[in-house]
């Protein structure tokens, strides 16, 4: 409970906390309170922001309704973080795990293998993948999520690697303890601050790999989304910023409440930055 | 044998007259145009880019050019005559025409462009010629083209993009794609070729000795390449560009640029092109196989948006398979206005039972890809399930071609007659999987193939008008694709240039007549 009441008196994160908060209510609940498709065709096209009362914050190349549209954006950019940043860590946690814990010819395979998509540009990569499988939020997620799980194995590696001699590890050897048992029960439990903290920063990362795919067109043609909508706006950028202004403020708040969030969360979970702060 | 003189009658008429209506032309000047893309090669004959015609084309010439109703006039041919049967066209050349080297041009190189060279390279060319029975020259000015039955479309084959004359000295005997003029282009044009700076610029010169006496009026012609469209623009606002032919820059940077002080515009100059933009819809398969199915898609689209919203108004709701400015367009065709009750009710007649329906984008950029968006929406609306399929513009070809779609975009050219760019999307002859540019939505109807083929060999013209009535009735009534518009690509440019367009194929063939006010 320490880290909670750190992490609330860190008023830095609970801004982030705050107004990713919003996003998630704006997310879950916005597309139920705001009928509508964000692909109908409204009003005019190029209705500037703050001039008609309906739609409040104008309407696009197409007469598509921009407040609509960042709702529903919201909706697919948070789903592609969390669910793309979830499977990262169910490749990358067990990757690290076991190569940290065993060691010796299991790390060099499983290291070599990490090295593979990490010489690799994650960007190029994830462009390549959903080119292959055709763009949709499937393999949009899943292109993500194999572009930015190495990272997670690395880290959780380094962390079984310095905890695996500690005593209460060789406690638990002799004990008769599986090595299952160890992994799951002893070590990982141990080693789990950092990996949360890099979670929140993956979330981050991941909404903005998924606007700048669909800001290249890789988008899910079916789904509206921020990164889509400055696309979609980049060519009229002379005519109307607000176009990509808007939605790349959505982006921009949305990965900064992450950063900080996640920042916050490192304070709190590292005891010599916690500390630090109280002194 | 009585013969129709049509040449001669109107080579009375100087087909520049609209210049000497306006003011008195100026010499002198040099002229920038945008290039785009960067053509492989001038050499028109060999290539059917776009853009090779638009350099070559002024550098080659036809027998004649076409004006805006696509009537011909006199060029390299100074008049023509066709026999009372119909099978018989005689052709009286310009005499003392020079190609580019000094050798003069006589009957002997049109025989050997047309009949040799053109019949190899030009497939399209080729089709047509499968008319023609022999190609003779019984004197150095004069070629006889010998039919085996009535073409109506022959007289509009002579332009120089589909056929060009070459120099038969230059040609004859070697492998023609290896020649080493490919490279160094030898034409009859009123320009000819200076440099080719591959990635920057090809520079063409005066024809000092050009057989069309004072012309061309220009000094220096520059084609410069510019890959990236937004560049193109800013080169035109800075004036470093003075022409930006149709389709060189985005539909939404056309209404910015031609704002601008001192810019003019036509949309002119695309006569015998005439863009048709149409929805392929696999007539195969689907709900698209219901014609129901296919006309509810008609009265669902929002047409007029489209028009207004992706192509700033320019271009033309297309009514039905011809296009409105091409011969044996039929004024009377009924109208698909946009109607989305209508569509409900066809689609409730059917009981059309919500089976999803692939609509796949084209990859020609921006405004087709916001196309796809609009008629997507246009079709949910009334009812229809539609997913988004994208890819890229390899795919969309194979995609087509296996006839593995639901409803997908293009457009095609109409190339003057309906014989020559209409039929081969509606005759079930020309059902042929591995092509996206023939009848791809697999439609059939024998009665409309028969009037097809009637028509394309029918005598005089108005037996061909009625045939291409009725088969328009025909089509438009059965919906083998959803028509959406004919196109329309404005040609942005200083308003120094004078008389820029003035032919059927516009900046094509443009620049022997153009000068600069001062």
């Amino acid at each position: 409970m320490n880290v909670i009441k750190s992490l609330t008196q860190n008023k830095v994160a609970m801004v982030g906390f705050g107004i990713l908060f919003m996003f998630v209510v704006i997310a879950l609940f916005g597309p139920y309170l705001y009928d509508g498709s964000p692909w109908r065709m409204v009003q005019r096209p190029f209705l500037p922001p703050f001039q008609n009362s309906n739609y409040i914050l104008g309407t696009d190349t197409l007469g598509r309704d921009v407040l609509a549209g960042l709702i529903y954006g919201a909706r697919i950019s948070l789903l592609v973080g969390l669910v793309s940043t979830t499977i990262a860590l169910l490749i990358g946690i067990p990757l690290g795990a076991y190569a940290g814990y065993y060691g010796g010819w299991v790390d060099e395979l499983l290291m070599r293998f990490t090295e593979i998509f990490q010489t690799v540009p994650s960007f190029a990569l994830a462009v390549v993948l959903v080119a292959i499988f055709e763009p949709s939020v499937y393999s949009i997620t899943g292109a993500i999520a194999i572009v930015s799980w190495p990272p997670v194995a690395r880290l959780v590696r380094g962390e079984f690697l310095s905890l695996r001699g500690q005593e209460y590890v060789l406690a638990a050897k002799l004990n008769g303890q599986s090595n299952r048992n160890i992994i799951m029960r002893e070590i990982l439990p141990n080693s789990l601050s950092p990996i949360i903290v890099l979670a929140s920063l993956m979330v981050a990362s991941a909404i903005l790999l998924e606007s700048s795919l669909s800001f290249l067109g890789l988008g899910d043609p079916e789904i509206m989304s921020w990164g889509y909508m400055i696309g979609a706006a980049k060519t009229v950028i002379r005519q109307a910023w607000w176009l990509s202004f808007i939605p790349g403020v959505a982006i921009a708040i949305t990965v900064l409440s992450l950063n900080l969030l996640g920042e916050g969360l490192n304070e709190a979970l590292n005891p010599k930055l916690s500390g630090n702060r109280e002194s | 044998m009585k013969k129709i003189i049509l040449g001669a009658v109107i080579a009375c008429l100087p087909f520049t007259s609209s210049i000497y209506a306006q003011s008195q032309p100026q010499d002198g000047g040099t002229i920038n145009v945008v290039v785009q893309p960067e053509p492989p090669s001038l050499m028109i004959g060999m290539y059917s880019n776009a853009t090779t015609q638009q350099v070559g084309g002024n550098i080659f010439e036809g027998l004649m050019r076409y004006d805006k109703d696509l009537n011909p006039h006199p060029l390299l041919a100074t008049a023509w005559e066709n026999s009372e049967d119909g099978k018989t066209w005689t052709f009286h050349l310009k005499e003392g025409v020079l190609w580019h080297d000094g050798q003069p041009f006589t009957s002997a190189d049109v025989v050997f462009s047309i009949d040799k060279l053109l019949r190899e390279t030009n497939a399209r060319l080729r089709g047509s010629l499968a008319f023609v029975d022999s190609i003779t020259a019984p004197d150095d000015y004069t070629v006889v083209f010998q039919l085996k039955q009535p073409f109506g479309p022959f007289i509009r084959l002579f332009e120089v993009g589909t056929t060009p004359m070459l120099p038969k000295h230059i040609y004859e005997g070697t492998d023609y794609k290896l020649n080493p003029a490919n490279h160094h282009p030898i034409g009859t044009g009123p320009f000819v070729f200076k440099e080719w700076k591959k990635g920057s610029f090809i520079h063409l010169a005066k024809n000092e000795n050009y057989h069309v006496k004072g012309l061309p009026h220009i000094d220096e012609l520059y084609w410069h390449v510019i890959p990236d469209a937004a560049s193109r623009s800013v080169a035109f606002e800075t004036g470093k560009i003075d022409v930006l032919p149709g389709g060189s820059v985005e539909n939404f940077d056309v209404p910015r640029l031609t704002e601008l002080d001192n810019t003019c515009v036509t949309t002119d100059g695309w006569e015998f092109f005439s863009p048709h933009a149409w929805l392929w819809l696999n007539n195969r398969q689907g709900p698209t196989a219901d014609k129901r199915f296919r006309q509810a898609v008609m009265y669902a689209m929002d047409r007029e948006f489209a028009k207004s919203v992706l192509w700033n108004d320019y271009g033309k709701i297309a009514k039905g398979p011809i296009g409105s400015k091409t011969t044996f367009f039929d004024k009377a065709l009924p109208d698909y206005e946009y109607n989305p009750e209508k569509a409900k009710a066809l689609l409730k007649e059917m009981s059309y039972d919500g089976t999803p329906v692939r609509l796949m984008a084209m990859p020609y950029g921006e405004t087709w890809q916001r196309w796809t968006e609009v008629i997507k929406q246009n079709l949910e609306e009334v009812g229809i399930k539609t997913q988004i399929v994208s890819t890229d513009v390899a795919g969309w070809n194979q995609k087509i071609a296996d006839w593995d779609y639901d409803i997908s975009f293009t457009y095609l050219y109409q190339y003057g007659d309906p014989a020559l760019g209409v039929s081969r999307t509606y005759l079930s002859s020309n059902i042929a999987k591995g092509s996206p540019w023939n009848n791809a939505e697999g439609y059939v109807n024998k009665q409309v193939d028969e009037w097809f083929n009637e028509a394309a060999v029918a005598f005089p013209d108005s037996k061909r008008a009625d045939l291409y009535s009725k088969i328009q009735h025909q089509i438009v009534e059965d919906v083998p694709v959803a028509w959406l518009m004919e196109l329309e690509f404005p040609t942005i440019y200083n308003c120094k240039v004078q008389n820029l367009v003035d032919s059927a194929i516009g900046v094509n063939d443009a620049f022997g007549t153009a000068w600069i006010k001062q």
